[in-house]
């Protein structure tokens, strides 16, 4: 069972305050700790259990620049085999066709009888990128599963929908699967890990290398032609309490007695 | 632009809101610009969604067979490829739900269509359309000009339009011709509902619901035994269910479950909107976050801006006898 996995590098943002740059189209990243993207990961740690109960290889490709050689390496620690980095030159302001066409040009010349990805990225938050891979691969697709078992020539997958239901579905391999969060639990990654695959070598590629024009990628082959960032006003709506800890804590309380009915 | 069309989504022979909400908002949209509404109801035995769509657009277009009797993507892509290319429709509007953000990319890129997905609001300014979506999970939000095209796919987000259409009017019933089946490579075998919860988190008058800022498993007890103080039942945000941290029947939101207590209480939640999805009907809900920026407190009723770990101790005390 050979596996591609395409990852991301993103900016962790939950516990952090986002300012938008001079350009008014991108947020301020340089104070912003780098981490591979949630829903990738969880499609790293599916792709080395599959890998662990069948036997195979995993590859994990990401585009980007040369600092998101941390999330190949971090794939490695975890068991990946081997790792491809496209440089992200030429293809920033790409929408998800011009990402899609960087890995569909290296995943395609690749052995694989699956490839995963995260359900989506947590910046753009497109989710697009790996069903139009699918399409262009000619593979028969799922995206946002919560469950794989492979049984001979075929995947049984469950996708998540709404409402805490999940869709089975049976499909043919190869194929390709985006991966929803809560898929698995990913196991931790030491430093120590990371130092022991420090000397597998990483392939790195670029637009050109893989046959493809200035012009199919980045912004001038993109749908979006312009894009303008702002923060949402905040705490609009709540009341934000004030006083000392123990002042607003009192008043928390009145209103929890009072709206919960508790005597 | 002449025609918007719009993907009626349904599951178990119901109609989901994301249907009327993208009605709604077409309606809104062609009632500027002299369009027309189209609506694609695939299914089988329709009759039923079909007579309550049939106000609300200019044109109903039906195809009615059971290999799009469950919503899959190869029979559904099949059958669209061919009604978009043969009707130009100028805007394609799909639910960004499971069955949308499914079906959505495999149709743009099979037919060259401009994606956009995740849409909070859709306009068209001189013929450029623009799009409002949100990134950095809700943090930013992002307004985008597309350059001209022909057609357009969009992904609309649920919950930002009203369910209820106003619209008097009868459509125009098409029968869609089925198209030459080929391959079905993914099959639909059945939904799974998840199996009963220890905990009806539905039924609680207090929920006292965790997020990512609770760290570590570990610190569950301490919200725990805050719940317990004042008689509420334990939820939790994607996150801490993901981890396992709690059980799955205990997430609200979108894919998880929409409460509507007296007092919902979000310690560390940040408040992405599959979860305010589940919890924005609460009647009075308190957020506790170290960011004030968090878009939970745009839908709560109260907020602290501070770190959980300091409040809950000492609000905790507050209910001591």
């Amino acid at each position: 069972m050979n596996i591609v996995v395409c990852i991301k590098q993103v900016p962790e943002v939950a516990e952090a305050e986002l300012e938008i740059d001079k350009s008014g189209s991108e947020i301020d990243t340089e104070d912003l700790v780098m981490d591979i993207n949630e829903w990738d990961n969880y499609a790293v740690e599916e792709a080395i259990r599959l890998k662990e109960a069948h036997g195979g290889t995993v590859t994990v490709v990401t585009l980007g620049d040369e600092d998101a050689e941390d999330v190949l390496r971090r794939a490695l620690a975890m068991g990946a085999d081997e790792a491809i980095l496209i440089d992200e030159e030429g293809f920033e302001e790409s929408d998800a066709f011009g990402i899609a066409k960087g890995l569909y040009r290296v995943v395609k010349d690749l052995p694989y009888d699956l490839v995963l990805t995260g359900a989506q990225a947590s910046d753009d938050g497109w989710a697009q990128v790996g069903l139009i891979l699918a399409e262009w691969l000619g593979l028969p697709f799922a995206s946002l599963v919560m469950d794989i078992v492979i049984d001979g020539e075929n995947a049984i997958v469950h996708r998540e929908l709404e409402s805490n239901t999940q869709e089975k579905n049976e499909m043919s391999l190869p194929a390709l699967i985006t991966v929803q969060t809560g898929i698995n639990d990913p196991r931790y990654v030491s430093i120590m890990g990371i130092r022991k695959v420090r000397r597998i070598e990483i392939r790195e590629t670029g637009y050109e290398e893989l046959g493809l024009a200035e012009t199919e990628i980045g912004s001038e082959a993109s749908c979006v032609a312009s894009r303008e960032l702002s923060l949402p006003s905040a705490g609009e709506g709540a009341e934000i309490l004030s006083g000392t800890l123990n002042e607003i804590c009192e008043k928390t309380a009145q209103i929890i007695r009072d709206r919960g009915g508790i005597d | 632009m002449e025609e918007i069309l719009v993907l009626a989504e349904h599951r178990k022979g119901m109609l989901r809101d994301i249907t009327f909400e993208m009605l709604n908002f077409a309606n809104a949209l062609t009632s500027q610009n002299r369009m027309k509404v189209s609506v694609l109801l695939l299914g089988e035995d329709n009759a039923a969604m079909a007579e309550r769509l049939e106000n609300f657009c200019d044109n109903l277009l039906l195809l009615d067979c059971p290999e799009v009797a469950n919503y899959s993507p190869d029979p559904y892509l099949q059958v669209l490829e061919k009604v978009v290319q043969e009707r130009k429709s100028s805007l394609i509007l799909m639910g960004h739900t499971a069955a949308g953000m499914d079906l959505a990319p495999p149709l743009a890129a099979r037919l060259g269509l401009p994606l956009v997905s995740d849409c909070l609001d859709v306009s068209l300014r001189n013929e450029h359309l623009e799009v409002l979506r949100q990134i950095y999970g809700g943090k930013i939000n992002a307004k985008l000009r597309l350059k001209p095209f022909d057609q357009y796919l969009c992904t609309l987000r649920p919950g930002c339009f009203s369910a209820s259409v106003n619209r008097e009017g009868s459509a125009d019933k098409v029968m869609v011709e089925p198209p030459h089946w080929s391959e079905f490579r993914r099959r639909f075998v059945e939904y799974v509902e998840a199996e009963l919860a220890d905990v009806d988190i539905t039924a609680a008058d207090i929920l006292v619901s965790v997020g990512r800022g609770i760290g570590k498993p570990e610190n569950i007890s301490l919200v725990e035994e805050f719940a317990d103080a004042i008689g509420a039942t334990l939820s939790c945000s994607r996150p801490v269910a993901d981890k396992g941290w709690l059980p799955k029947s205990r997430q609200v939101g979108t894919s998880g479950k929409t409460v509507r207590p007296k007092v919902y209480i979000a310690l560390g939640i940040s408040g992405a909107f599959q979860h305010q999805a589940g919890m924005k009907n609460a009647e009075t809900i308190i957020a506790v976050n170290k960011d004030v920026k968090a878009p939970i407190f745009n839908v709560a009723h109260y907020g602290i801006v501070g770190d959980l770990f300091q409040v809950i101790p000492v609000l905790k005390e507050k209910f001591a006898r």
